[in-house]
Formats: structure tokens, C-alpha cells, sequence
């Protein structure tokens, strides 16, 4: 099938199909204000509330994988091939509701009932998905829906309550929906034509189905937006009201949706998500899956990909400090030629990234934990889950017969970019790993840094903090001393 | 054996469940956002001020107005009325005319066809601005004596013998920051013109009245010219108290220019930027102490930003002044209160309207006795509540009647544990170099009333239908905090009859005119008693009809579990109603409502400017990383006095939401 115009998805089971639509209009508005659904709300338009919260199906061989995201920052072509489900698909067809409903109902879980439609289906999402059940799985799974009202507890029982509430699914309608999700499959690149509703310039919207077809299309259209998760692209058009003429969406490209284990190394496609890197990066290295547990909500992390986190090239984005301080190198592609870069070399500048025109991120390769190394990773921001650090400290040393024989010291939100603490490293490296070693390493790093101040915190805070996080690494790596408040594990030993 | 009168369903005291809460869930709840939009609807936006401070030399506007789907650009000039949406100050101007004072002032507005084309558009106005130098802080607006209104001073005794007599002294100042409302649900109004020029606004308000009076200001039309309605708000938290003004006149005065409806729904950004927060406060307190910890003296000097304009600062901050004292008798004091005046966004009220900024004060100061001591800060908050007679009396002059912080503090102190936990803290904390822990117990008592004592008014609009079917509207709106099926629970225990049976309505000021705000805790008091009022006179002239038509006593007649017992007959409630009607009885009242005993003398800080004070206190346990200032709280216990709870459910509710909004998340 040629390309075509054409986006096609399920909802309430149906095939949907839209022609022609803006490559850019948001799932949430097309539901509001092209469908009159208007269950779906908008909080804030750039996926920090989770009022907006849908559950997207993904064919995952014979099974579908469903996932809840922001539809406030979720572009329409991106629902192509894929099941939509809205907090009104969830009453049965006479009307009665469905247990998570009923169980918010139960609980008072909604008070002026305006993020409640996002809860139900987060915690939808939660029951569906199935994902670490117990533990913290509930609090993790509202992490990303803002309630100004109940102060959660009614909402938490709620999600307690419908865990052994769920019906199972009829096995007939499951199959039902993954023939027509493979139906919807594509075997060559989505290509929309569309027209700015403000301007009525051409907008055009590429989904190549292949990395040659990427690459392609990448080197034909140099300065494109390439659209990964959105959760950044997103906000460009929600708050910044960029017109985006021509975006190429990777999400389609399998190769770079993939995991692979290499034994001493993984890479990491670009496109995978932070829900799936976090699971295996937090096997390696477990600081660095609550690490990028808190970049985001559940809804964040099911869009949002590490390779976008790097791509943009922010000085704050919190994967990169931890990748760095591992040794993590970047893979780049421009057409059939490939290059690999130590991650740090990527970030030259604020706004400026070693990026050639036609050139994409097509991986990361991240080593595996060697002897004798220790991994930290802190995040300080003002909000716990979900929110742009402040200071994210990350920390690699490698530590033999007492010393200190490598050190990899990466902070964000400290300098222009993510960036390596060369003086404190220094300060480290062939010393005794003793608190005098760790005090000598935090009074180098003034001569590393020079942060400014803004909403997140003072620059007095950012330095003070920097390298009062360093000796939290030593203690917590020659100690047992409980260290952390803020990890629910850490509160639940510290109390 | 005693007869339990109610077994209807809904009667007060019932956990009942919010009557929308089977609409939340589904999706169905219709916010002003979720109503079909008309195909000629226009969309607004509200260009904003960029500077704090400054003059506007030129506005030019014409690229605007020719931009693309454009179909009116509102400015200062293009009002017809008085250019002012303040509750009652009259300095705040709907539109900048010359002056603007805050970074986000609405200086012109843009109706298009889209609210995409109306914002594309108003990046091509091209203002200069002279600026002028602007106070932001706090310590600013204290240097330069910029203020809304002088300072006041409330206070009793001799403040200054009691400190110069008391054997112990601590002077100190500390801070507490703003906090954003962030209701879910951002500012929307709806407006639809109507014939005559009038118009129709929905307004995600919690005062119709306001807007309407505000609205009708705007256009210069009487205020019967303006409809406002809310059926319900996605959250409010007095954010929704003075704002919406600014949104439903734009949008009104678009409406009647273009005689096409039109919705002006704030971007969340914009909304951040453009409306007021809770006030931040600065203390300065001195104190006098015995050696037991007794408070003998106090002055305490505070001082609120209130922005760039009155708003409801006034009120806010005499609100911080009264629970100065929190539950403690200061002894001899003197309350000073500070109202700065900063180019800054106008603060407005927040849940607690400076209650919590005042009783944060005391705590604090108390904290510090203790601290100076070496004693259990619990032990001088017991040793200081109010008490017998000569320990009473606020610093307002009213005398606390009805005390009893004291037995919610040791219940809490024994079922929380307080003393076990206390020294177990302190073990870890000498354990601990980098993690430390605290406990704190406080009480809070909190006066219910408008201290503005007019508005302690309501009434209520009740239809009987002839089927039994009951339509209730009142002034009160609803913003999540269940006050209409609490009023509804009272409807339905008056006419004894299942709460299903009565139709809650969406606030309309068509209905019932000239309300308050749905504010200062007293919703449910006020509402709730109009309706009552409203539903009595009902049922006495159905007793009376009752009474005529079976030829009984009235006293034999009375209401019970769906039905009407006249002597020994037993006829249910609709079909009374239906005889009631076939017989010309009226089945529509007003209810009022207006609360007694309250006065308040402003001048003098005197009074008696609460009908009652509610209680409750709170113990909890946080832990903080001194390495990086992280903190959390472990645990906490709340023990609250509802009284007798008209929905014990939704009361809770309150209760749990209201502290987590308070722990400032």
C-alpha cells in the first residue's frame, strides 16, 4: 500500500479513520473539539497534570500493550495503527460503569471531578498493564495526575479496591482488536500532507517504517522535527505555538525501538521509551532506573524516550549525567554512514549539539557495571515525580583496594549542558576513597561550576547541594548510614 | 423505644456520595469548557503587560485588528461602563488604560474565529512602554511604605508592660512563601448575547453575584441586564472568588460588541501569570514569657504582599490579625498587619483567606519559646490555650466560648502516640549526622463567618412540582467541596422525602439574586439554612392545607419517609403535593438566611466578627536530608470537630485534601 493520506485507529473498538488530518493537532483537541468527547480535559497542556491521561494499544506480537499517556501532548498521526482508549470508552454500552469507575465512586475519589477522568485512566491503565503489581505500582501510577482536591488517600483506595474488582477481558474481544491492529499495520512510510489552520502553509508529517527509510527522509529534509515521544516536541506547539512544517516520526522505525544486550554493553534504541530503558538500565544500574523512574509521570515515561531526552540537547534533561557518568557513548547516523561519540562530546554548547545536517540519533551504548564500580544518581526537584531536577547529580567511581581508581562525575542543571566535573574527578582519582578525599572533591568543584539562579533554586543552592551530593556518594558507598528521605524505600527505613 | 425518624435516602448526617460523582467518573460532569460550542463562536485571548511596571507610551493595534480571522480587538477605550472589575476598591481597571503595575496585566483583549488565530494575532500589537522602577519584594514595598491601605493594629492590654515585665524575651523574624491555586480546572467564561443587549455568562466562579454586578459595571447596563451561571468549577480555592471578573466582562462586552458568543479560556500558563496567589508574609514578633513557658506578652508585626491592587487584602489580612492568637491567650498584644503594595500580580484569597498565615505565626513563636527553654513545645501549647474567664478573650474582644482545642490536642497527643514517637525522634536524630526528624502537634481554630459582616446573607429558590418532584437552587456553588448535596440532604430531610427527588441545580443569579461568595467556610451554614427556610415555608403551607382539607390539628400532621401522616392517614408526598396544587398552594419559597449575633467594628478591631470558631489539630512527623534539604512527612494525624456533620464522607474529604493543599503540594 502506497502512502497515504490516511490515519487509521481504533476506538471503542471501531476503526477510526481521519483524512488529512494537522500533523500537529493534539489527540486531546481533536477529541474535544473535533469529537465532542470531552471526558478528556485539559490541566495544562504539557503533560505535567494528567487530566488529559488516555490509554494508547500497541500490537506487541499476539498481545496488546496498553499504555496511559498524555493526550494533551500527543500529536494526532501518532494514534496511526494504534487503539485509543477514552475515559468514555469505559462505561458499558447500558450505561453502568466500569470497576475502576465504580470504585472512585465508592471511595468519594472525586470532589469538582475534573482530573478525575485522567485518574480513571491511569489507574485503567494500571489494571490493564498489570506491571508491578503491589509495592508502589499505585502511587507511581498517579505520580503524573495532579488532584487539588482529595489530597489522594479516597483515590489510592480506590485503586486498592479495583485491583480484585477487574473483570478479565473476553478472550474473543481481545482478539477481536489485535486482527484489526494487524490490519492496521504499515509496511511503508505514512506520509501527510497537511495545512496550517493559522497560516495555511503545507505542514508535512513522515512515519518511516524502516532506519533506511529514516535516514532517507532525515537527509532529504534536513531541518525537520524529529518526533519521537513529544513530550518535548509537544510543548513547542502547546506553549511555544510553533508551526513544525515537517516532522519525521521515528516511532515506526523497529530498529530503533530496540534493546539489545551485548554482553559487556546494551544499546539502547533511540526510540525506546523510559518505561522500557528503565527497566533495563535500572537492572544494571538500579540508581539509574529510579533516576529516570522520576524524569517523568508513567504517562511521560510511556512516551518520552531516552533518545530524545539526548537529541534535544537540554542542559537539564536528567538521562544524560547518568549515561555520561557510566561512560555511555552515542551513536549517530546520516544515511548509511554511522558515527559513535563519548555522550559528554554531543553537548558543545547550550543549544548546540554535534549534530551534522541529515545526521539523527540512531542509539546509546551503555556499559555494564564493572568490578569494584558504584553508580549514584541524585535528582533534586521541587516536585518528586515529574519534574525538572534542579541539580541532578551522577556519580561513577570506581573504587579498588581503597582508592579511588576512576571517577566519572557528571551533574546537570549545574552549566549550559550536562557536564563532567573535571576538577573534582581529578581531586579523586589515586586518592584513599576517606571523607577527606570526598571533602577535597566538593571544594574543587567550585572551580567546575558556576550555576545560575532561577525558579528551580539559587545558584547558592545548586553548588552547596552539588557538592554536598558527593559526599552523600561517599557515605552511602563506604557506609550503611541511611542516607535518603525522599526514595519511598528510603522513608520507609528511615521510619 | 425511640423512632427513628429518617429513613429516607439522603437524610443529613448520611455519608452520601457527591451528586456528581457518577458524572466525574464517566466523563459526563459538563465543565463551561465541555458545552457545545455555537458555529459562530469567537475565541478570546488577553494579551498581558510585560513589564511590571511602566507607562504605556502607544499601543498600536493595527496589525492586529488585520490579522487573520480577527473580528474585534478590545481595549480600555472600547468599554462602555466604568473600566473596573475590584470587589469593591475600585482599582482594578479590566483593561490597562496608561499604567500598567504587574507583568501579565491585561492590556488589550482579541476576539478570532479561533483562539489560535486571536493569540497569532495579538504577537502583532506593537506597545512601547516607559518604565518606571518597580518594587517586587516584600522588603521592597516595607522600604519605599507602598501599601493597598494603612497598617492596622489590633490588640489588647498593656503589650508593653507585659514584654518589659516578662522574665524571658525572644524577638525574631521569619518568612512563608505564596502558593498557586492550580484548580484543574483553568479561568473560563462563556459569554452568549441576549435581546436588548443583555447577556448571558457562564462564569467558573465562586461568586456569580460579583461577576454579574461586575459584568453589568463593565457594560454600563443595569445589573439585570446580566445573567451569570455556574452549574459547577473544576476546583476553585478562593482563586475563583474575585478573577473570574476579568474573564466574564472580557468575554461579555465581546458578546454584546459582536453580537456572536464567545469563550475566553485561559491557557494554564497564562492563568499562572495573570491571576493572584496566596499572600506571602513576613514576621516580626517579641515576645514575653515566664520560666513555665506562659506567654505574658506579644507583638507581632506581619506583613502580606498583597500585589498591585485591594482585591480582598483587607479582609485577608484581618483574617491573618484574628487568628494571630490561633487558640492561645496572648496575654497583653499588640497585631500589627502590613498590606504592601508590589508590582506584582494581585493576591486574592486562598483557602484559609490569611488564617493560616496568622496561625502560622504563633505556632512558630511558641516553637521558639520552647525552643529557649529546653521544653516540649506540646506542653506550652496546652499550657497556653484560651481558658477560664480572664484568659478568654481574643485580641478582638471576643470572648471564646465554645474551647475545646485543649481535649482534641491530648486525644490526638494519646492516639497519635505523640510522646513515644517524640523520644524516639530524638534518639535517631542523635544517631543520624545527615538525616534528621521532627514532630509537632498544633491545633487550629478558625472562625466561621465573613468578617465583613453584610455578607453573611443567602437565600435559596424551592419548586415543588405537582409530581413530588423538587427543584432546589440556592446562591452557594459548587467546586468540589460537595455543598450541593449537602444542601440537598437538608431539602430532603425537611420534606422527608429520598435526596433522588431533588433536582440540584447550577447557581444562576437569574434565581436567586444579590448572594456572597461561596467562601469563609460557611457555604453549608448559610446555603443550607436559606433552603431550609425555603423548604419550611413549603411544607407549612402544605401542613396548613393538609390540615384543612383532612380537618385536623396541624400539630397532627407531619412528615416521614416519603409520606405525609395526617392523624392516622398516610398519603404519600406527591400526592399531597398534587391535591396541594389542585387546590391553588403555592409550591415555590425563597429561603433567607442571615447569621445572628455578629458584629464587627473595623475601626477599632473589636467585635464579635465570627459566629463560632471551628477546631481541630494535627501531629506530624517529617524527615529532612541536611544535605540537600530534602523533607518529608512520614506521618500525620488529624482530628477535627465537625460538630454534628451534615455528610460525614464529604466532611472527611475536606479535611484530608485541605491539610495535603496546605502541606503546600
Amino acid at each position: 500500500m502506497a502512502s497515504s493520506n490516511i490515519i487509521r485507529f481504533l476506538l471503542d473498538g471501531k476503526l477510526r479513520e481521519i483524512e488529512n488530518p494537522d500533523p500537529t493537532e493534539t489527540v486531546l483537541n481533536h477529541l474535544r473539539y473535533g469529537m465532542a468527547r470531552t471526558g478528556t480535559k485539559e490541566g495544562c497542556a504539557e503533560g505535567d497534570c494528567g487530566a488529559c491521561t488516555v490509554v494508547i494499544g500497541e500490537l506487541d506480537g499476539n498481545n496488546i500493550r496498553y499504555r496511559a499517556v498524555n493526550a494533551c501532548i500527543l500529536f494526532m498521526p501518532v494514534l496511526d495503527g494504534k487503539e485509543l482508549i477514552t475515559v468514555e470508552s469505559l462505561c458499558a454500552d447500558d450505561g453502568s460503569l466500569h470497576a475502576v469507575q465504580q470504585a472512585m465512586v465508592d471511595t468519594h475519589g472525586s470532589q469538582c471531578g475534573f482530573c478525575t477522568p485522567g485518574i480513571v485512566m491511569s489507574l485503567f491503565a494500571l489494571k490493564k498493564e498489570n506491571r508491578n503489581p503491589g509495592g508502589n505500582a499505585i502511587e507511581d501510577a498517579l505520580a503524573g495526575n495532579l488532584c487539588r482536591c482529595t489530597g489522594y488517600g479516597p483515590i489510592i483506595e480506590a485503586a486498592e479496591k479495583m485491583q480484585d474488582n477487574v473483570a478479565p477481558e473476553n478472550a474473543d474481544d481481545i482478539k477481536d482488536r489485535v486482527d484489526a491492529l494487524k490490519k492496521l499495520a504499515r509496511h511503508q512510510t505514512l506520509e501527510l500532507t497537511g495545512k496550517s489552520a493559522l497560516t495555511g502553509t503545507t505542514k508535512k508529517y513522515y512515519a518511516p517504517v524502516s532506519i533506511e527509510g529514516l535516514a532517507d527522509i532525515v537527509e532529504r529534509h534536513p531541518n525537520a522535527t524529529i518526533l519521537a515521544g513529544g513530550t518535548d516536541v509537544g510543548l513547542w506547539v502547546t506553549k511555544q505555538h510553533r508551526e513544525l512544517d515537517v516532522v519525521i516520526y521515528i516511532g515506526g522505525v523497529p530498529e530503533l525501538q530496540e534493546i539489545e544486550d551485548h554482553g559487556d554493553v546494551v544499546d539502547i534504541g533511540a526510540g525506546v521509551s523510559y518505561t522500557d530503558a528503565m527497566d533495563k538500565l535500572g537492572a544494571l544500574y538500579p540508581d539509574m532506573g529510579e533516576l529516570i523512574r522520576r524524569i517523568g509521570s508513567v504517562q511521560i515515561r510511556n512516551s518520552g524516550t531516552i533518545g530524545g531526552n539526548i537529541a534535544n540537547g537540554s542542559p537539564i534533561g536528567d538521562s544524560p549525567p547518568a549515561l555520561i557518568a557510566v561512560g555511555a557513548t552515542l551513536v549517530l547516523r546520516k544515511g548509511e554512514d554511522e558515527r559513535t561519540i563519548p555522550l559528554e562530546d554531543y553537548f558543545i554548547d547550550y543549544g548546540k549539539q554535534d549534530l551534522r545536517p541529515g545526521e539523527f540519533v540512531a542509539r546509546v551504548i551503555v556499559p555494564k557495571p564493572k568490578a569494584n564500580q558504584h553508580f549514584r544518581a541524585y535528582k533534586l526537584s521541587k516536585r518528586f515525580d515529574q519534574d525538572i531536577s534542579a541539580v541532578c547529580g551522577c556519580f561513577g567511581l570506581t573504587i579498588e583496594d581503597g582508592i579511588v581508581t576512576d571517577a566519572r562525575i557528571c551533574y546537570g542543571g549545574m552549566a549550559a549542558t550536562p557536564k563532567r566535573s573535571a576538577q573534582a574527578e581529578k581531586a579523586l582519582v589515586g586518592k584513599p576513597w576517606k571523607k577527606n578525599t570526598a571533602h577535597a572533591g566538593m571544594a574543587a568543584m567550585e572551580q567546575d561550576y558556576a550555576p545560575l539562579s532561577d525558579m528551580r533554586a539559587s545558584a547558592d543552592y545548586r553548588l552547596v547541594s552539588a557538592k554536598n551530593l558527593l559526599m552523600k556518594a561517599f557515605v552511602e558507598t563506604t557506609s550503611s548510614v541511611q542516607t535518603r528521605v525522599l526514595t519511598r524505600e528510603g522513608a520507609a527505613n528511615a521510619g | 423505644m425511640p423512632v427513628k425518624l429518617s429513613e429516607i435516602k439522603g437524610a443529613v448526617h448520611a455519608d452520601l456520595r457527591h451528586d456528581s460523582a457518577h458524572k466525574h467518573v464517566a466523563g459526563d460532569a459538563v465543565y463551561i469548557d465541555d458545552l457545545p460550542e455555537p458555529k459562530d463562536m469567537l475565541h478570546l485571548y488577553v494579551a498581558m503587560s510585560e513589564k511590571a511596571h511602566a507607562t504605556i507610551e502607544s499601543m498600536d493595534l493595527n496589525g492586529v485588528r488585520a490579522a487573520t480571522g480577527v473580528a474585534l480587538v478590545l481595549t480600555a477605550d472600547d468599554i462602555p461602563g466604568h473600566n473596573d472589575v475590584s470587589p469593591f476598591a475600585g482599582d482594578d481597571p479590566l483593561l490597562a488604560e496608561k499604567l500598567v503595575e504587574y507583568i501579565g496585566q491585561p492590556i488589550f483583549a482579541v476576539a478570532a474565529t479561533s483562539i489560535e488565530a486571536a493569540r497569532a494575532a495579538a504577537l502583532k500589537a506593537n506597545v512601547s512602554y516607559n518604565e518606571h522602577p518597580s518594587f517586587v519584594t516584600l522588603d521592597q514595598a516595607m522600604e519605599s511604605d507602598s501599601a493597598i491601605e494603612p497598617m492596622q493594629i489590633m490588640g489588647q492590654g498593656d503589650p508593653d508592660a507585659s514584654l518589659a515585665g516578662a522574665p524571658n524575651r525572644l524577638q525574631g523574624s521569619f518568612r512563608i512563601g505564596g502558593q498557586d491555586h492550580f484548580y484543574l480546572e483553568g479561568q473560563i467564561a462563556f459569554a452568549t448575547p441576549q435581546e436588548d443587549g443583555d447577556v448571558h455568562v457562564y462564569s467558573s466562579t465562586q461568586h456569580p453575584s460579583e461577576v454579574q454586578h461586575l459584568v453589568a459595571h463593565v457594560l454600563g447596563r443595569p445589573t439585570n441586564a446580566v445573567t451569570v451561571e455556574v452549574r459547577r468549577m473544576g476546583g476553585g480555592f478562593g482563586g475563583k472568588e474575585t478573577h473570574p471578573a476579568i474573564f466574564a466582562a472580557l468575554s461579555a462586552l465581546a458578546a454584546v460588541k459582536t453580537g456572536r458568543p464567545v469563550k475566553l479560556r485561559l491557557d494554564r500558563d497564562d492563568d499562572m501569570v495573570m491571576t493572584g496567589k496566596r499572600h506571602d508574609f513576613r514576621y516580626d514578633y517579641d515576645v514575653g514569657f515566664d520560666d513555665a513557658g506562659n506567654i505574658l506578652g506579644i507583638e507581632i508585626e506581619m506583613a502580606a504582599r498583597c500585589g498591585r491592587s485591594t482585591d480582598l487584602s483587607p479582609a485577608i489580612n484581618d483574617r491573618a490579625m484574628f487568628h494571630a492568637d490561633n487558640c492561645y491567650f496572648l496575654g497583653g498584644s499588640r497585631i500589627k498587619s502590613h498590606r504592601c503594595k508590589t508590582h506584582t500580580v494581585s493576591n486574592t484569597a486562598f483557602r484559609g483567606f490569611g488564617g493560616p498565615q496568622g496561625m502560622l505565626g504563633i505556632e512558630y513563636v511558641i516553637d521558639d519559646m520552647a525552643r529557649a527553654l529546653g521544653k516540649d513545645p506540646f506542653a506550652l501549647r496546652m499550657a497556653n490555650l484560651y481558658g477560664e474567664a480572664g484568659r478568654d478573650v481574643t485580641p478582638y474582644g471576643m470572648t471564646v466560648e465554645d474551647n475545646v482545642a485543649g481535649e482534641l490536642m491530648e486525644t490526638l497527643a494519646r492516639g497519635a502516640d505523640y510522646g513515644a514517637r517524640r523520644e524516639a525522634i530524638q534518639v535517631f536524630n542523635q544517631e543520624n549526622q545527615y538525616l534528621k526528624k521532627g514532630i509537632a502537634l498544633t491545633p487550629v481554630k478558625f472562625g466561621i463567618s465573613f468578617t465583613t459582616t453584610h455578607l453573611n446573607q443567602a437565600g435559596a429558590l424551592v419548586h415543588v412540582y405537582a409530581d413530588g418532584s423538587v427543584h432546589l437552587n440556592h446562591g452557594g456553588t459548587e467546586m468540589g467541596q460537595g455543598l450541593f448535596v449537602k444542601v440537598a440532604q437538608v431539602v430532603a430531610e425537611e420534606f422527608q422525602i429520598d435526596v433522588d427527588h431533588i433536582k440540584i441545580t447550577a447557581t444562576t443569579t437569574a434565581k436567586v439574586p444579590n448572594t456572597s461568595a461561596t467562601a469563609a467556610s460557611s457555604g453549608s451554614d448559610l446555603n443550607g439554612m436559606a433552603a431550609l427556610d425555603a423548604a419550611r415555608k413549603i411544607k407549612g403551607r402544605l401542613i396548613e392545607f393538609a390540615a384543612e382539607k383532612y380537618d385536623c390539628p396541624k400539630d397532627r400532621v407531619s412528615f416521614r419517609n416519603n409520606n405525609i401522616y395526617i392523624e392516622n392517614k398516610e398519603v404519600a408526598f406527591a400526592d399531597l403535593v398534587n391535591q396541594a396544587y389542585l387546590n391553588r398552594v403555592s409550591l415555590s419559597a425563597t429561603g433567607f438566611y442571615r447569621t445572628p449575633k455578629i458584629h464587627y467594628d473595623r475601626a477599632s478591631h473589636k467585635g464579635r466578627p465570627f459566629y463560632y470558631f471551628c477546631y481541630g489539630a494535627a501531629v506530624s512527623e517529617v524527615i529532612i536530608d541536611t544535605l540537600t534539604g530534602e523533607n518529608r512527612v512520614l506521618r500525620s494525624d488529624i482530628l477535627h470537630d465537625v460538630g454534628r456533620s451534615l455528610n460525614p464522607a464529604i466532611d472527611k474529604g475536606q479535611i484530608e485534601g485541605g491539610f495535603i493543599q496546605g502541606m503546600g503540594c
